[in-house]
């Protein structure tokens, strides 16, 4: 079967990249995106604009810290609220990157080549700002670091039967797998930037970074080794990772939270808006640094084929979730189940359905899989749904616990907002230094791509 | 003896992998040992042509994942059972199948730090300069040629042979590498 699909390739399917490109025009126009080329005015609105944003969340989270989080719209028994929300929602914007650069290198997928740079970066750029909301809504964030062992002269040892504990292990270690993997993925490419240089500044720095990477076979043979056994470490992780936060709800006994479906309900959920976000930041990126012949219609197309397919997963979560719910016979769980779709939350619970339900229907079309801005603004609806879901799990639980005397109602406050949003300005932000500083496509990638399709004998 | 005090080795450049296949072959051929390949892209068969070993990376990266792992449950097993039990309804102080998960990512960590560590160790990284930097046009390296270095520390390194021999192979270019 993989031997047809090979064959067929050439005729079947279009060209990576736009014909024409060498090793040459695809490192000379790479690099000079970082090197040469003057920051575009629409560079300087965007940046402008994200950093005003992400004020909500930089000067936010100092206040949260000194006066504690009862600035969040939390209270007994929804205590969760805004800040768990949030942590799983960009914890799951980050698996995409880790899928699209780990899993499709190790199934040899050669289109990821001009997406998996910055799609890494979003990983990380996402994990970072996830990590940060737990430690927002503890009571006493200055001890966050507890739950790491060491020995203390307290005599105690953290609880490595809780998923809190499990949690903190399972995001530090993806941060850090992700830093690696983005970081060795791109020595090369430093290198190529440090050769290209011709600013002082530049080629100090770069070329620091490069760490002394020459391209010789022997550099060339110990790293795609540990390439591989990066990727091999990082799949593992995209399944794991989400997994374990989906535990922090399912070993809980709340209502809606302690069921066995979540793991892979989160993940698939994970997926569908992390991909989401790939394309929300594809679709300007390759318009404004002028990467389409590298960033072809087709990468869009395989964008949306697997944002479609992760979709149908997590609707297929939704039925599950709600057939057991009826079908458990318990009453606790047929009232959340009732109070998700009529209750307080229920608008979120009709806001998600739409998104992230039937929105996603239209990437059937061909027609809608290739039309870049129609991606972008379906992306954005995807992932205000995809915001949502959490919301409705986060909240519709605890607001409809076991005794109705218990049930509860909080909403927002200017505190959850201005932190939200300025978080993603903040990730904004970070994510056009990072295209405007670093090379956000694989250059040493793009020039395999250029060898194969000279081998396949493409123009 | 001077002369290879005087230069580090000759560099010459390739327009294609191909050329720089044929180059390798033949030095190998005539008994040339000290030699390595510089490109932009890696490029499989070229190790084995240059007669390199299979990378360590792999044996040294699976020692940190199990080494990772052993660390990562004995710290659970140790603080749970020996340091600091907590007894919690009468269930066992060593409950392992809580304990995998730390286990597993403690492996992938140390695993995953360990593979970039002997990557670089063995590519002797990070370097702030190395000979081959000095010659001009190595920075094509990077970009779209491909480069073949005989070391000067060959035994059969001849400033005036080797020089011909590479001439023969029609490079691009040809430099000698200052020390």
């Amino acid at each position: 079967m993989n031997g047809d699909a090979e064959t067929d390739r050439p005729l079947a399917r279009p060209p990576l990249l736009k014909p024409g490109q060498t090793y040459a025009t695809a490192t000379d126009q790479i690099a000079a995106i970082v090197l040469s080329r003057k920051t575009s005015k629409g560079w300087w609105l965007c940046f402008g604009l994200s950093s005003v944003l992400a004020l909500g969340y930089l000067l936010g989270a100092p206040i949260i810290f000194s006066y504690g989080p009862g600035l969040f719209g939390i209270n007994i028994p929804v205590a969760w609220g805004f800040p768990i929300v949030n942590t799983v929602w960009w914890i799951g914007i980050g698996h995409a990157g880790t899928l699209i650069s780990a899993i499709l290198l190790l199934l040899n997928q050669k289109w990821r080549n001009s997406i998996n740079r910055f799609a890494e970066a979003m990983t990380i750029f996402a994990v970072i700002i996830a990590g940060t909301w737990p430690i927002l809504h503890l009571g006493r964030p200055w001890f966050f670091y507890w739950l790491i062992p060491y020995p203390s002269t307290m005599g105690v040892w953290p609880q490595f039967r809780s998923a809190l504990v499990w949690d903190f292990f399972a995001i530090s270690t993806y941060m850090i797998v992700s830093i690696i993997f983005w970081y060795m993925g791109m020595v090369p490419d430093l290198g190529s930037l440090r050769d290209r240089a011709r600013k002082r500044w530049q080629q100090v720095a770069y070329g620091l970074l490069a760490l002394g990477w020459r391209g010789s076979v022997r550099h060339w043979q110990n790293y795609e080794s540990a390439y591989l056994l990066l990727a091999g470490f990082a799949a593992p992780l995209v399944v794991s990772v989400h997994s374990v936060i989906s535990l922090d709800f399912a070993i809980s006994i709340e209502v809606g939270y302690h069921s066995t479906i979540f793991p892979p309900y989160f993940v698939a959920g994970a997926l569908y808006s992390g991909f989401c976000m790939v394309l929300t930041i594809l679709v300007p990126m390759r318009k404004v640094f002028g990467l389409e012949p590298y960033i072809t219609l087709r990468h869009l197309d395989n964008a949306a084929r697997l944002l479609l397919a992760a979709g149908l997963f997590v609707a297929h979560g939704y039925i599950s979730e709600f057939f057991t719910e009826w079908y458990s016979g318990s009453t606790f769980e047929r009232t959340l189940g009732w109070s998700r779709i009529t209750g307080p939350y229920a608008f979120a619970w009709w806001i998600t359905m739409f998104c992230n339900v039937l929105v996603v229907q239209l990437f059937w079309f061909k027609r809608v899989r290739r039309s870049p801005w129609t991606l972008w603004v379906l992306s954005l609806v995807i992932n205000l749904g995809m915001w949502m879901e959490r919301y409705v799990i986060v909240m519709t639980g605890p607001a409809r616990s076991y005794t109705s005397g218990r049930w509860d109602v909080v909403w927002a406050t200017l505190f959850d907002l201005a932190t939200l949003i300025g978080s993603i300005g903040f990730f904004f932000m970070l994510m056009l230094l990072f295209v405007r500083f670093l090379p956000a496509i694989s250059i040493f990638e793009v020039r395999e791509l250029v060898r194969e399709q000279k081998e396949e004998g493409a123009p | 003896m001077t002369e290879r005090e005087r230069s580090w080795g000759l560099l010459a450049g390739f327009g294609s992998v191909a050329e720089l296949h044929a180059a390798i072959v033949a030095l190998r051929a005539a008994g040339y040992r000290h030699m390595d390949a510089y490109t932009p892209l890696p490029v499989e068969g070229l190790a084995e042509a240059l007669g390199q070993k299979r990378s360590w990376v792999p044996l040294i990266t699976l020692c940190g994942a199990l080494a990772g792992g052993i660390f990562g449950f004995w710290i659970q097993w140790w603080t749970a059972v020996v340091d600091f039990p907590i007894n919690v309804g009468g269930r066992p102080f060593n409950s392992w199948p809580a304990f995998l998960l730390v286990t597993f990512e403690m492996a992938v960590l140390v695993g995953a730090c360990t593979a970039f560590a002997a990557m670089l160790a063995l590519n002797r990284l990070p370097r702030l300069h190395h000979p081959l930097f000095g010659v001009g046009e190595f920075d094509l390296a990077s970009r779209n040629r491909f480069y073949l270095a005989i070391e000067a520390s060959d035994p059969l390194f001849d400033p005036v042979r080797t020089r011909q021999l590479l001439q023969q192979q029609a490079p691009l270019s040809l430099r000698e590498v200052p020390p």
